[in-house]
């Protein structure tokens, strides 16, 4: 069974096709690599995914649940989550807090308003899964850019997903950080259907078993690695030739 | 007790309008969201335990409670139809929908007796003295602030500290935003009743004008002056408004101004508030002693 199956989605902004009749299908335990040059309609197929926004026509399932219509927190319940390209963090808030967060949008818990029966354990596990338990009790505001993106992930992780949907998990970092990165999306365990959205071409190509190339909200490139590297079309989009 | 019964009274009422602040602060401070007609959930309480009382000849032990559950259901209803926006549109509808009860105590004047208010009123358990009633008072209040501050440090508060700051990443993260405000709303609206039902057991009347805009913006200044979001900020915001309208308005009939005044000097020297401003103040001292 197919872990992300999406049938001919269109969504237009203003009469602007944005994702024009995407058919993607996802296998439980892959490791999937979208790219596509800037505009190609990436971040929003990924808001679509997750609910933020609404698709014109076209059907979306996880696993066997049609989700197309679904509420964003219904979908994740049923094991959705992502990571975001520019990063909203609580940044007043520890990092503790932040997987707390996390945590709680999937248990009981968050509807005791009477308490707080968490333990701080359970997020501090959670940190130390990303090399950040160090920095618990630190706000997000005072760490640096790459801990923020680890945290990002850490956040996602915490929540254990079927489906994680990463959104250019290594924009903006430097090399050692990208490795660091790199490093934390490879350890990450089976169970675990990965789609990762990278507009650089290059940096992300070693982490995918499929990739999909992305252009004007079409797919038009899709296979392995090697496949997709030598088809003359992918050099079109990237090069302009 | 020191001081006479002029201080015992003014005590009950910046309590009782501590209890009305700290429930307008759920909304403002801990949900981000700033509503402008909080005074129809104080009003209708306070309308409805008098009405039980005048019209239904009922006891208090019967009217209060049906005065409280009678507000809840009205802040559900009335938070179905704000809670569809947020920010502005959310200070607008809740403004529109308490303008709609001012007017309607205003004329339907059969049942509210109009611009005359209800007279006639009674306190429960007989507490005519200031400060039998002052005690009652202090007592509800404790209380009514002591829930409200287990709301928001509570696992629920946790996550409406959350949909205020990112609440399009809570709903990423499995919260339903939409549900946490919803819950939200109708608990300050109960706490606003309670307040309601202190107030019209402390004047023992009841007038269109407790339901109005200014009585809405008076609570929201108090959160404000007070500090937003903090446990102690409606507590200090209330005495400071109800300090200011006893002792002021007794010398200067203009005492709004004046509370203006105050109001615009406070933003300008502690924007966060008062609490806020002092803490900070305070550590400062701490940290040169």
């Amino acid at each position: 069974m197919a872990a992300l199956h999406i049938q001919s989605l269109k969504k237009a902004f203003g009469g602007l096709p944005a994702i024009n009749d995407v058919s993607l299908k996802v296998e439980e335990g892959e490791r999937r690599l979208i790219i596509g040059p800037n505009g190609a309609g990436k971040t929003t197929l990924f808001n679509l995914v997750t609910g933020d926004l609404n698709s014109d026509s076209g059907r979306i399932f996880l696993f066997d649940t049609e989700i197309t219509r679904r509420a964003t927190h219904r979908r994740v319940h049923l094991g959705l989550a992502r990571t975001y390209q520019i990063i909203t963090l609580f940044s007043k808030d520890t990092l503790e807090h932040n997987i707390a967060l996390s945590l709680l949008g999937l248990s009981k818990e968050r509807w005791n308003t009477f308490g707080r029966n968490h333990s701080p354990e359970d997020a501090k596990a959670v940190l130390a899964m990303v090399g950040l338990e160090h920095l618990g009790q630190r706000p997000v505001s005072e760490v640096a850019y790459g801990e923020k993106r680890r945290l990002e992930i850490a956040m996602a992780l915490a929540q254990k997903p079927r489906v994680l949907l990463l959104d250019e998990p290594l924009a903006g970092l430097s090399r050692e950080e990208r490795g660091a990165v790199k490093q934390l999306i490879s350890k990450i365990p089976r169970e675990t259907t990965v789609v990762m959205i990278e507009h650089d071409m290059d940096t992300a190509l070693d982490m995918a078993e499929t990739i999909t190339v992305l252009h004007y909200g079409r797919v038009i490139v899709e296979g392995t690695r090697q496949q997709v590297v030598a088809d003359p079309k992918t050099r079109e989009v990237y090069l302009g030739h | 007790m020191v001081g006479g019964e002029y201080y015992v009274n003014l005590g009950s009422q910046i309590f009782i309008f501590a209890v009305f602040a700290a429930s307008i602060n759920l909304l403002l401070g801990y949900g981000g969201l700033p509503t402008l007609g909080h005074a129809a959930y104080l009003g209708v309480a306070a309308y409805l335990a008098a009405l039980c009382a005048l019209k239904l000849g009922w006891g208090h032990l019967a009217a209060a409670p049906a005065a409280l559950v009678g507000t809840t259901l009205m802040a559900a209803a009335f938070g179905l139809i704000a809670l569809r926006a947020t920010g502005l549109g959310f200070l607008m509808l809740t403004l529109a929908l308490s303008q709609v009860l001012w007017g309607t105590a205003l004329r339907w004047v059969a049942m509210t007796d109009g611009d005359n208010g209800l007279r006639g009123l009674t306190r429960p358990f007989g507490m005519d003295d200031a400060k039998s009633f002052y005690y009652f008072t202090l007592a509800v209040t404790v209380f009514s602030l002591w829930m409200m501050a287990r709301f928001v440090t509570s696992s629920f508060g946790a996550a409406l500290a959350g949909t205020r700051d990112q609440a399009r990443r809570m709903s990423a993260l499995g919260h339903n935003v939409w549900m946490v405000r919803w819950i939200t709303f109708i608990y300050a609206g109960f706490w606003g009743g309670v307040s309601g039902l202190l107030f019209v057991y402390y004047h023992k009347y009841i007038h269109p004008v407790s339901l109005s805009l200014a009585n809405s913006a008076e609570g929201l200044l108090a959160v404000i002056a007070g500090g937003s979001g903090t446990l102690a900020g409606p507590l200090v915001g209330a005495a400071i408004v109800m300090l200011l309208k006893n002792y002021v308005s007794a010398y200067v009939e203009r005492w709004n101004m004046l509370l203006g005044f105050v109001f615009v000097v406070i933003v300008v020297f502690m924007p966060d508030g008062v609490v806020p401003g002092v803490k900070r103040l305070w550590r400062r001292y701490i940290s040169r002693a």
